[in-house]
């Protein structure tokens, strides 16, 4: 049995040589299908890991809590926000808070922002004085961060980016100069160590102000919407703490018991498995697609071993008059289709790994494609059962043909 | 006892309505080391008992008893065994691998019966010498003359041992030339005790052989022995063929 094996897998290398063209466009439908899988992997891979770097920076002992708009109350024009109130009502309610970090994003995606004859537009915000942490800012020498009594006293003062600096011509040193946003005059007290760039979006450009700086500088009469960010003393409080603070904004946003929350509070791996299952949508999605385009490869490759059968008629009537077996011209044509499909699996793996390798290169700060074992796996073991299935039947028709028949094929 | 005996085979094609009797009741018995000719008119069923004969086909009644095996009542994979160790079947059109060397085309029987391939190469050389192809064993079927092509057919047929070489025509798409010399072939291969049955319609080849079998409608009318070979002797027809005539 094992000479038949090896016999049959010469002849069906042999065989594939002798149609060395045709071979390659036989399992065309599978280098697409596998390359598809690996490229479409290494790249959601690198987007995971991205995503696990930015929540890191959150740490275990996090909680973020922001408002939500269902999209049925959206649809009545009703948008739910988190307001200064409830910033103060968390601070004062909810024991074993260390750090509050409100953040307050200015009502606009971008504002702008001058310095002598140089205007830009940047992202505003404020926040308190432990914000680097939960930004993953570092302060440049030279400067600092905006402090509690910063805060507390609403100084016009600011923290800057390193884009901003540029775009304004600010000297490499900026503190101490004055920048206007709208009518304030602000003072630079700092300036951000520079980000680079995620995902193709500068991470520089941005104003830090005193977080009440900002809410009397976009007017107090608007109703700003406010993400927060909490650090918890004790990390076993967590899920206890987490449900407080529900209860305690449902009461403040008197929210009757047959409404949902308008408001979500979350610890950073909720946060990170909502990416998870973005992504393994995404994945999945893909994943069906995938599955198509093997199928149809696979019915391409049964579609050309069947034509070859006929091609081969007697070619096979040859070796059936000379003594072959039905196994073994069973098991030539099988191990033809099935080297075909693991050869355009082989292909589709160099291809695919070449798109994420290309396509990490291309967007900044993408970390290096990995295909993971179990991609390699799948994508062969794939390609074998396509190979298999798809393979039998033709194999099956070229070993049940009648000798005398085969023999006077034309 | 016989070395295949065929008793009372019929062969019938079904063709729509009509069925046309190809062979109609043929009995024969064929000795170890004769050399057998059957001839006939186009038609007469000459193929159609050769193909029964070499297990390409079976037939529609009868039996074929071949080395003592009934033959008639084997699967196909039976079947195959049996063409590739006892049988050595060669067409008229060659029926190479186009694809194969003649080395690979002489091996290819062997891979059936699972010889290693150190013992494939050596065998199907071997064979390929025997009808004096050494020299050719590179080359494709289509880089070599018909009577070239024939040999390697015939090596191949040789390479298992078979007990019986049978034959269709197996000069019909030479020139004169190279008959005589693929004939020559034969009468060595018959000198070495092999048993050949030859299916021909012209009487140069059959007068080669010891024993004529004529048919005429899918049956046997006539069944002799070549008097004229048969006192010269078959070693003596074959290396002198033409002498023996007078
Ligand atoms: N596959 C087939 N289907 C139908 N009829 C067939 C088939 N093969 C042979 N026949 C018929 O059977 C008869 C005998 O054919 P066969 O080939 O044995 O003749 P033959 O003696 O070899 O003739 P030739 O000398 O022309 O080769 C013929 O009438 C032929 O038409
Ligand atoms: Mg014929």
């Amino acid at each position: 049995m094992i000479f038949d094996i090896l016999e049959s897998l010469r002849a069906a290398l042999a065989s594939i040589r002798a149609h060395g063209f045709r071979s390659f466009l036989t399992t065309l439908g599978i280098i697409i299908g596998v390359a598809a899988v690996i490229a479409m992997v290494a790249i959601i891979q690198g987007f995971s890991y991205t995503i696990n770097q930015q929540f890191e920076g959150l740490g275990a002992n996090s909680l973020t809590v922001q408002s939500y708009t269902p999209l049925t109350e959206r649809l009545q024009g009703r948008i739910a926000r988190i307001t200064p109130d409830d910033v103060e009502l968390i601070g004062q309610r909810i024991d074993g808070i260390a750090y509050i970090t409100p953040i307050l994003y200015s009502q606009n995606q971008l504002n702008q922002v001058r310095f002598g004859s140089q205007s830009t537009a940047t992202q505003i915000s404020g926040s308190t004085y432990t914000y680097p942490e939960v930004g993953r800012i570092y302060m440049a020498a030279g400067g600092r961060f905006i402090s509690d009594s910063d805060n507390l006293t609403r100084r016009r003062v600011a923290v800057i980016g390193d884009e901003v600096r540029k775009n304004l011509s600010l000297p490499e040193d900026p503190v101490g100069q004055f920048i206007r946003i709208g009518e304030e005059w602000v003072k630079v007290i700092g300036l951000a160590e520079p980000r680079g760039q995620v995902f193709g979006q500068n991470q520089d450009n941005f104003v830090i102000l005193p977080f009440n700086t900002m809410r009397s500088l976009i007017g107090n009469q608007t109703n700003p919407d406010i993400f927060i960010q909490l650090t918890v003393s004790d990390i076993d409080q967590m899920e206890a703490m987490r449900e407080r603070i529900v209860t305690l904004l449902r009461a403040a946003h008197k929210l009757s018991s047959d409404r949902d929350n308008d408001f979500r509070v979350q610890t950073s791996e909720q946060l990170t498995d909502t990416f998870t299952s973005i992504l393994s949508s995404v994945t999945l999605v893909m994943g069906g697609i995938v599955s198509i385009s093997l199928l149809v490869g696979g019915i391409g490759i049964m579609n050309i071993m069947l034509v070859s059968v006929t091609e081969r008629t007697k070619e096979i009537g040859i070796c059936k008059a000379i003594g072959a077996k039905r196994h073994q011209i069973l098991l030539q044509f099988l191990f033809e289709s099935l080297i075909l499909c693991l050869l355009g699996g082989l292909a589709g793996l160099i291809l695919g790994y070449g798109i994420a390798v290309a396509a990490s290169a291309a967007i900044p700060n993408f970390p290096a494609a990995v295909v993971p074992l179990w991609a390699i796996s799948l994508a062969f073991g794939f390609s074998a059962l396509v190979g298999l299935v798809f393979g039998i039947m033709p194999a099956a028709k070229a070993a049940n043909l009648d000798p005398i028949v085969a023999l006077r094929y034309e | 006892m016989a070395l295949l005996e065929i008793l009372d085979i019929a062969k019938e094609y079904h063709m729509g309505t009509q069925v046309l009797r190809a062979l109609d009741g043929v009995t024969l018995a064929i000795e170890r080391n004769e050399y057998v000719a059957i001839t006939g008119s186009s038609g007469s069923g000459k193929s159609t008992m050769l193909t029964i004969l070499g297990c390409l086909d079976k037939p529609s009644e009868g039996d074929y008893i071949l080395n003592g095996k009934d033959v008639s009542l084997m699967n196909p994979d039976e079947l195959a065994e049996i063409r590739n160790r006892e049988i050595g079947f060669i067409f008229q059109s060659f029926n190479l691998l186009p694809r194969a060397t003649a080395l690979a085309n002489v091996m290819q029987p062997l891979i059936y019966n699972g010889t290693p391939l150190k013992q494939r190469k050596a065998r199907a050389s071997e064979a390929l010498r025997h009808v004096g192809l050494g020299e050719r064993m590179d080359h494709l079927p289509n880089q070599l003359s018909g009577g070239q092509r024939q040999r390697v057919a015939i090596a191949r047929a040789l390479v298992t041992k078979p007990s019986i070489l049978l034959a269709d025509e197996p000069t019909g798409n030479l020139d004169s030339r190279t008959t005589i010399e693929i004939m020559k072939l034969f009468d060595e291969l018959h000198a070495e005790n092999q048993t050949i049955i030859i299916v021909t319609h012209e009487p140069e080849i059959a007068a080669h052989c010891r024993r004529i079998v004529r048919m005429e409608d899918g049956r046997i009318a006539e069944d002799r022995m070549n008097a004229r070979v048969a006192a010269g002797g078959a070693a003596h027809a074959a290396q002198e063929p033409r002498q023996v005539q007078p």
